[in-house]
Formats: C-alpha cells, structure tokens, sequence
C-alpha cells in the first residue's frame, strides 16, 4: 500500500502544474457486464480502520481549515544548497522545549525560599527518582541552550541571512538573545549555594553600573540595596513566568517570519538567472546546477 | 448626481444642508463613528491601564523603599586598637539566615590619618569593583581582594587593580561600652562619606550625578 493514502488529501503534497491529483481517473467500466466484486467483512473492516484516523483529520481540517497553512509551511521551498547549518535554529529550539519540560518538573520540587532553597535542590538531588538526571539536563541544557543561539547568530550573520527582507527576523532574535541570558542570569541564582549567591551579587553589581540608570536597576533586580530574601522570589518570578512567556511569543514571531519570508541560499551560490533572460544561444545543454553563463 | 440637480434647480429649492466634509453634518467636529472609537479605545487604554500600573508600581516599590535602620553590637570598646583590624561579623539584612551576614573591619580611629581618637572605623570587606569580599592582610597592612586582584591600603583607599573608588565603610556609635555598627556608607577617593553605592560605581564630582543615590539607602554620617 503506497504511504501516500495514509494522508488525508489536504495534507497530501500538492501535485505539480501539469500532473494533475487523479481527480479525473480513468472511466468506470461497464458496471453491468463486470460489476465489482463485493469486499468481505474483514477487508471492509480493515479499510474502515484505515480510514478513521483520516477521518478524524478531516473533521478537524474542516472546521480548522489549517490543511493550507500545513502544507504551505511543511512542503515550502528551500533553497538549493540548505545544509546542516541551517539546523542550528531548530536546534535552539528543541534545547528551549527541553529547558521548558525539565523547568515544569523542577518547579514541582523546588521552594523559591532563602532558608529552604538550597534544601530543596539537595532533595531533588539526592532523594528524588530521577531528580539529579533531570536537574543535571535543565542545568547543562542552559549552556548548551546559550551555545547553540550564539551559533545560530553566527550561521546567519555570515551567511548574509540578515539581510532585506529579514531584518526584523534578526532585531527579533536580538531581543531572544538577550531574553535567553536574562534565563541563564536569573536561573543561576535559584540553587541559592554559596557559587550562586556570589555570581548573583557580581551580575547585579555588573548590570549597577550602567550610568544613571544602573543603580536603580540594580534595586530593582534586588528588590532593595541589599541581595535578600525577595531577590530569589523576584528571580524565580522572572525565570519561570516572565520571560518565559515573552521568548515563546517571540519565538512564534521568528518562526512565522522565516515561514513566511522563506530562508537564504548560502552564500556560495550565486543567484540563479532566470530563463527568459538567457537567450537560447547562450544556453549550455551540458551544463549543470544553477545556469550561470558559461565562460567565453 | 444631486449636485448637478442642485445647480439646475437654484440654490432655493434644495435647502437641505449637504455635510461637509462627507461624513460630518453641521456643527459636528467629528463623525459618530469616529467618536465611539474613540471612546472605546480611550476606555479600553483606561482599564488597561488600571491593570498595569498596580503590577509595575508593585514590582517597583522596592527601589523607592528604605528599610528600618539597624544597629549591631559587635564587641567592647577595648577590643579594637589603632594599628590593625579586628574582624566582626555582623547581620546586615534580616531574614535570610548566613546570607544576610556580612563582615566589617573594625579599628580605633587614629591620629596619624587626622581621625577622631574616640571615633570607630568600620571598614565593609566588599570589594567596591564587582563586589567580592576582601581581605585584611595583616602583613603588608593592605585589604587585597581574591577575583580581581584589588587592593586597599590601611584606610581603605585604592592602590592597585580594578577598584574604582575606597571600601565602604559603616556608621559606627558607642553604646553601654559597646561599639555598634549601622547602616553602610560609601566614601569619595578623599574619604569623605555619601550614601552607599554599589560596587563598580565612581563617587564624588560628577559621578554623583551619573550614580545617582538611591533612595533606598540611608544618608551618610554628617562630618
């Protein structure tokens, strides 16, 4: 059976121009003189099986109508020359889904608290199944979570991916550049050891410095002149309500534009001419890929 | 259509007013549709607001609250002397257990540098670069900071690394024949107090001006 009929039909692969979908298949024959076999019991069974989850597909798409954003998204062009560069943002992406999942889990064991904070990691630590595992992946998740934007800035800065018309894309990505340092800032307090605590103090101290501004800001951050017991509530607040919230609905901002605006071809490849500008002369038959004129 | 009818007819006999321009009728600075827009959003702009102002007010009142002022014994007044530190610890912030403790380096105050001798000096071991705690080296007579190689001599002044001005210092008093400590105080390069900043911030001129003081922290000692 071809995979293909799996797929309900608003999710297939549209055809291309000139294929035609089957929608006019070759004519019935003569039900009279050869008229089709009844199927068993078991195969209509078995065919009704097949069919239900398609069905039920179908009855969401015809009330979603999201078959056409579907197939507009999963089955739009890329340019020729995509590799595994281009990756490194689903990459950010998958370690943000993981920050997310093993941050729900933590907050079911953590006390943002100054006496109990640090109690309470050792507790997820020590005692709770699987807790070290998953305390170890939202912690080691983070740096790799920062390594990998970092990466992913630098593909698209030499790339040229920046460029008109993606600016907006790179001023957005900015902006979740610095809201995942806020993350990685933030969280690093909440251990509330003696590492944290001090790190904590440095940062504030650092972000103090800014003229005029600083030291408000370090007031802010501290809820008073000194780190205290609503610093870590304050940060807590921040790391796991705030920006949170914020970096998801960017996210989906930055994800509708690179749908929406499609990716950039590396830039090795040079633009492809389009044929009706060649004249039929210049062509070369023999030539392969992206129809550069040839040398003369 | 009808102002063609208009001309032909004679102003006359179509006396009814035509709104100018289309949308207004006479007297009117704006259109219906436009004031209940307006309106509308000028009432969705209110509640709003009647939303996010209590949450950022909330969020930051601490920046415009100072805490009650607090004063901690920290020993006889014949523990300290002239010529070297004694090291206190001492709760600065209240509710946070060890966290809230910070250490002072307590002297007689000295001739030799024009201080009162009655007067105590108190000297914070937080390092005024980023805010790491120092340490009073008893040999060379100098606080030498361990991240960044920062180091004070005797009174606290900078000599060396990154510091950008002395240790803070905290208010001292005598009471029942104990030296107390209070709340924190910077100092310009010349040792003259202000309020309290935050490590990595200059003081005295004008960056008094481009670090503000905050609100939150207590005024200096006079004198």
């Amino acid at each position: 059976m071809k995979l293909d009929s799996l797929i309900p039909a608003p999710l297939r692969k549209p055809a291309k121009p000139g294929e035609g979908n089957g929608a006019s298949g070759p004519a019935p024959a003569d039900l009279k003189s050869s008229p089709p076999e009844r199927p068993s019991d078991a195969k209509r069974l078995t065919d009704r099986a097949v069919e239900a989850p398609v069905d039920v597909l179908a009855w969401v798409d015809q009330r979603t109508a999201a078959s056409g954003f579907l197939t507009g998204m999963l089955y739009r062009k890329v340019p020729k020359g995509t590799n595994w560069f281009y990756t490194l943002g689903s990459a950010t992406l998958i370690a943000f889904v993981s920050q997310a999942i093993t941050g729900v889990f933590l907050a079911m064991f953590y006390t943002p608290s100054t006496t109990q904070a640090y109690a309470s990691i050792a507790h997820i630590n020590n005692d709770v199944f699987l807790g070290a595992l998953v305390h170890g992946m939202h912690k080691w998740g983070s740096s790799v979570m920062v390594i990998l934007v970092f990466l992913h800035m630098g593909r698209t800065f030499f790339f040229g991916a920046y460029k008109y018309p993606r600016e907006l894309n790179w001023v957005i990505g900015v902006v979740l550049l610095i809201l995942t340092m806020t993350m990685a800032f933030t969280g690093y307090l909440l251990p509330f050891d003696q590492r944290s605590f001090w790190a904590s103090v440095v940062g504030i101290n650092i972000n103090g410095t800014g003229p005029v501004v600083g030291p408000y800001l370090s007031d802010f951050l501290r809820a008073g002149p000194e780190l205290g017991a609503t610093t870590l509530s304050r940060f807590y607040a921040i790391h796991m309500l705030l920006v949170p919230g914020a970096i998801i609905a960017l996210i989906g901002a930055h994800l509708y534009l690179v749908v929406k605006l499609g990716t950039t071809a590396p830039p090795w490849l040079k633009a492809e001419k389009p044929k009706a500008a060649t004249p039929a002369s210049q062509l070369n038959a023999g030539a392969e890929g992206n129809g550069a004129t040839p040398a003369s | 259509m009808s102002d063609e009818t208009d001309k032909q007819n004679g102003a006359e006999a179509t006396a009814r007013p035509q709104p100018d321009p289309p949308g207004y009728f006479e007297g009117e600075s704006m259109t219906r549709r436009r004031a209940f827009t307006v309106a509308v959003q000028g009432l969705g702009g209110i509640a709003g607001a009647a939303i996010v102002l209590p949450a950022v007010g909330f969020a930051v009142a601490p920046i415009f609250h100072r805490g009650k002022e607090r004063w901690e014994g920290v020993g006889p007044v014949g523990d300290f002397v002239e010529d070297t530190y004694r090291q206190v610890v001492f709760t600065e912030t209240e509710g946070i257990g060890d966290a809230g403790k910070t250490t002072a380096y307590v002297r007689k105050g000295s001739k030799l540098f024009d201080e009162d001798p009655k007067a105590f000096i108190a000297v914070s071991n937080r390092c005024v670069h980023l805010g790491c705690p120092v340490r009073f080296v008893e040999a060379a007579g100098n606080f030498i900071c361990p991240c960044h190689g920062g180091v004070y001599d005797f009174q606290g002044k900078r000599i060396g690394g990154p510091p950008v001005r002395p240790l803070d210092q905290f208010q001292t008093r005598i009471r029942d024949g104990q030296v107390e400590l209070g709340p924190r105080f910077s100092v310009t390069s010349q040792l003259e107090p202000v309020r309290a900043r935050d490590p990595g911030e200059f003081t005295g001129g004008i960056w008094e001006y481009l670090y503000p003081p905050r609100p939150s922290t207590f005024p200096p000692p006079s004198g």
